[in-house]
């Protein structure tokens, strides 16, 4: 006999959100925003591989406000994506699991992840004004 | 009372039949991607604000095609390995799981030989 209404555990209601459960949460959220990120990469290589006139309208939106807005998250989130999994592949192989192992390396990938998303958005401005 | 067989328990591939397969290949897809992703994520800042011709140029070099197909299909199975972990953690319905596991799947399949072929239609017209 199953009961649907028994307890979950934990209980998200009135869980305290910590640094270790919010990078947690974080990593599966960046992932499943960074499939989007798979589909747009995909639909701007078709349109550079259907010529001009393609390739001019899709540059057009990325190139919008909004566009380079939803450009800056993926930026974002795949570096957050990228220095999270590194942590969880340190997991996966038995190291960094000491209580303030996991929150040193939690804020590492917070400062790393920043500092990329940095360096490749002030690349893209430098390469823009020289183009 | 024990069912499984003397072979089952050798194998180890449990009633999935695929044992870690799944979890070993989302590890190996992760490792390649990290250089890969961090090549891409430079490169593609670096395009920002050429023209036409200059992308054309970046895909048809032939280091680019190559790491570009290499990325693209470890991001597609690193992703569908992904999104079919969280399907499998929030849709508990049998019928809308196995329609959402099996459209995965094909989407995954079509994002994949549309990206290639982008890119080798590219490469080989140049």
């Amino acid at each position: 006999m199953s009961n649907p209404n028994r307890p979950l555990s934990p209980h998200l209601q009135v869980y305290r959100p910590q640094l270790t459960s919010v990078l947690s949460i974080a990593h599966r959220i960046s992932g499943v925003a960074l499939c989007a990120g798979v589909v747009a990469l995909t639909i701007w290589l078709m349109a550079l591989a259907g010529g001009t006139q393609s390739f001019a309208r899709v540059s057009a939106i990325l190139g919008s406000a909004f566009g380079q807005l939803v450009l800056f998250a993926f930026t974002l989130a795949l570096f957050y994506h990228l220095c999270n999994g590194i942590r969880h592949l340190f997991w996966d192989a038995g190291y960094g699991f000491e209580l303030d192992t996991v929150y040193a390396s939690g804020k590492a990938v917070l400062v790393a992840s920043t500092v990329l998303t940095v360096v490749v958005w002030v690349a893209a401005l430098v390469a823009r004004s020289g183009a | 009372m024990k069912f499984r067989t003397a072979l089952n328990n050798v194998r180890g591939l449990g009633s999935a039949k695929s044992g870690t397969h799944h979890w070993w290949m989302q590890r190996v897809t992760a490792l390649a991607l990290v250089p890969l992703m961090l090549w891409l994520a430079w490169s593609m800042a670096c395009l920002s604000g050429l023209d036409y011709a200059a992308a054309i140029a970046w895909v048809s070099s032939p280091i680019t095609s190559v790491l570009l197909i290499s990325t693209l299909l470890g991001l597609v199975y690193h992703a569908m390995l992904g999104l079919q972990v969280v399907i499998e953690d929030y849709v508990h319905a049998e019928g809308v799981k196995f329609i959402s596991l099996i459209a995965l799947k094909f989407v995954c399949l079509l994002l994949a030989l549309a990206s290639v072929l982008a890119v080798l239609r590219i490469s080989l017209a140049g």
